[in-house]
């Protein structure tokens, strides 16, 4: 059927432009695709730099709280200084000491990447297991699913203050933030996948003799698998959103504290060049957790080819 | 398996009742071909639950080889209408998944899977995924699903009703085949008037909602049957007259559930 498709489109191809003949391709389909997308991606960003660099040439944006990109990209060792995680200020160590600028600035993206890896981690376990309870025991359900409604629309900032009260400083507020910002809406929505299995899949579970367990194990959490790692990709961009405001307050080091700093020392070109990490590493940790879906995943067609035709 | 006055409202005792079916008296004798033919909406599908133990009757009772049934058992297989693989699993993970539920050990569940899968003739698919397979051969999976627990009642609701014409003719060969091989007895829901013809034992024909039992009409023809004989023509004729007058109800009554909402 698709070779089908493709054969008609070539033919199609073929007749409609002899002079630009299509060169035959050495490499792989899915090499040219993931080639075809990494240049739509460049592009896509080059115009919205291109724009801003217009901008300032013509002298709408001014350089000194719209930086463009050439300002705040130019110049990356003096923007790596500010990453400083080094305990300098500490009586008796060496102004020297510490990590390099560069380490610092790899330092401070490993320890925000991973709060948020954790937070989601554990926000994914907590919440697909408080669902699944929620659904397999009515009485759990009717214990705590109002109140897990009433929290889930609490701003994750209103918790702030709470996970400073509970965890002081360091890295547990930051994670907890992560946790308390996706937790309630994540068990909200795993009920109503369990909600939406396949009525026949579970009625086939009952007829082979399978008990609740079973049913639960064996049935329901496979069919909701594919959902609840869309849920989790979506999240994980509100993931970077909360880190980094737990991180502005209360944490040894992190891009929240360079945000801050920034802001304190009125540095836009710090901000820019944070914001532009942060959208950099947010786009690589979706990727990776595409792959990772792709990989778990074997079983849900792609159907965004289907959405192109139209 | 014998239904007594098998009733079922659905929503019972609330504003939303809604009755399926009335005083069903059902025999199935075993290794009996029963087809269950009947306008769409008329409670087909409602009977394949209760017998297979998946909802619960409000009227009557139901027995299985004389126990009562009150619950699904791998004894009554069901097959439904629509693919119900699962779609994580391989083809032969699906057709061992009773095997798997009662903790078989993996090389028998290899072996009973391939079996089955090579009597509904589809050996080669063992390692496939459900969604590379045509509808037909999905449905023929599902059938060596059920045949995997060596069930003595299989039930079927409209199995090939979504496949066309050419296909369901084959199919319903291939089920006449696997039927006397296995011994079992069938349940076989349809709308189709050919489909009955070609298949039953006895054609049980119902009215429109709420579904009773119009007629039973046994069909003494040995198979296979040609379609185009003169006693095939005969017996559709027959149906087409019992089922005729249902089919206008059950119109009628749908426009009118229309109209009131
Ligand atoms: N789970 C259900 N809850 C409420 N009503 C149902 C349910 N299943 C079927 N019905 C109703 O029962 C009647 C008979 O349905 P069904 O048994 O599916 O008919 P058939 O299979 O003969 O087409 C229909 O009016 C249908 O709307
Ligand atoms: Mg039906």
């Amino acid at each position: 059927m698709s070779g089908n498709l493709a054969g008609t489109a070539g033919r199609l191809r073929r007749a409609g432009s002899s002079a630009l003949a299509s060169r035959p391709s050495a490499l792989p389909p899915n090499v040219r695709q993931a080639l075809s997308r990494l240049g739509w991606t460049v592009v896509s960003v080059g115009l919205f730099v291109g724009l801003w660099e217009l901008a300032w040439l013509l002298g709408i944006a001014d350089a000194r709280l719209l930086p463009p990109p050439h300002i705040f990209l130019g110049n990356i060792p003096d923007q790596a200084r500010f990453f400083n995680t080094a305990t300098r200020w500490q009586i008796g160590v060496d102004a020297a000491a510490g990590p390099s600028p560069y380490e610092a600035v790899g330092i401070t993206v490993a320890a925000t990447a991973g709060r948020v890896f954790a937070g989601l981690a554990i926000a994914a376990v907590l919440s697909v297991t408080v669902g699944v309870l929620v659904r397999y025991f009515a009485l759990f359900e009717k214990l705590t699913l109002p109140t897990i409604t009433l929290l889930s629309p609490v701003s994750p900032i209103a918790w702030l203050p709470v996970a400073i009260f509970i965890f002081g400083i360091g890295n547990a507020p930051a994670i907890f933030m992560v946790v308390v910002a996706l937790f309630f809406h994540m068990v909200l929505s795993t009920v109503s996948q369990i909600d939406g299995v396949n009525r026949n899949f579970i009625n086939v579970g009952r007829t082979m003799g399978a008990t609740k367990r079973q049913i639960y194990a064996r049935v329901i959490i496979p069919a909701i698998l594919p959902q609840m790692l869309i849920v989790l990709r979506l999240n994980l961009f509100g993931a970077w959103m909360v880190v980094l405001v737990a991180e502005s307050t209360g944490v040894g080091f992190g891009l929240g504290q360079v945000i801050m700093l920034a802001r304190n020392t009125f540095n836009p070109s710090l901000v820019f060049f944070t914001i532009a990490l942060i959208g950099l590493l947010g786009f690589l940790t979706d990727w990776l957790l595409r792959q990772v879906q792709r990989r778990i995943l074997y079983w849900v067609p792609q159907t965004t080819g289907v959405l192109r035709g139209l | 398996m014998v239904c007594r006055g098998v009733s079922k409202t659905w929503a019972a005792g609330t504003a939303r009742a809604h009755e399926a079916l009335r005083d069903v008296d059902l025999d199935v004798a075993p290794g009996e071909f029963v087809v269950l033919l009947g306008p769409s909406g008329c409670g087909k599908s409602t009977l394949l639950y209760l017998i297979a133990g998946l909802e619960e009757a409000t009227g009557g009772a139901i027995r299985s080889f004389r126990d009562a049934v009150d619950r699904p058992s791998p004894d009554r297989s069901l097959i439904f209408q629509e693919t119900s693989l699962f779609p994580w699993l391989s083809v032969w993970q699906n057709v061992a998944f009773g095997l798997s539920i009662r903790g078989a050990p993996e090389e028998e569940r290899r072996n009973v899977a391939r079996e089955a899968l090579a009597r509904v003739g589809l050996a080669e698919a063992m390692h496939k995924r459900p969604d590379e397979l045509s509808g037909g051969m999905r449905q023929r999976v599902a059938v060596a699903r059920a045949l995997a627990m060596r069930p003595k009642v299989l039930l079927m609701d409209e199995p090939f009703a979504a496949l066309d014409v050419q296909t369901r003719a084959k199919m319903q060969d291939f089920l006449l085949d696997v039927w006397r091989d296995s011994g079992a007895s069938v349940l076989f829901v349809t709308h189709h008037i050919d489909e009955a013809v070609a298949l039953a034992d006895r054609v049980v024909v119902f009215t429109a909602r709420p579904g009773r039992i119009k007629s039973i009409v046994p069909v003494d023809l040995p198979r296979p049957r040609d379609p185009f004989s003169p006693e095939c023509a005969h017996l559709r004729a027959r149906l087409t007259g019992e089922l005729r007058g249902e089919v206008d109800r059950a119109f009628a009554e749908q426009e009118a559930l229309a109209g009131a909402a």
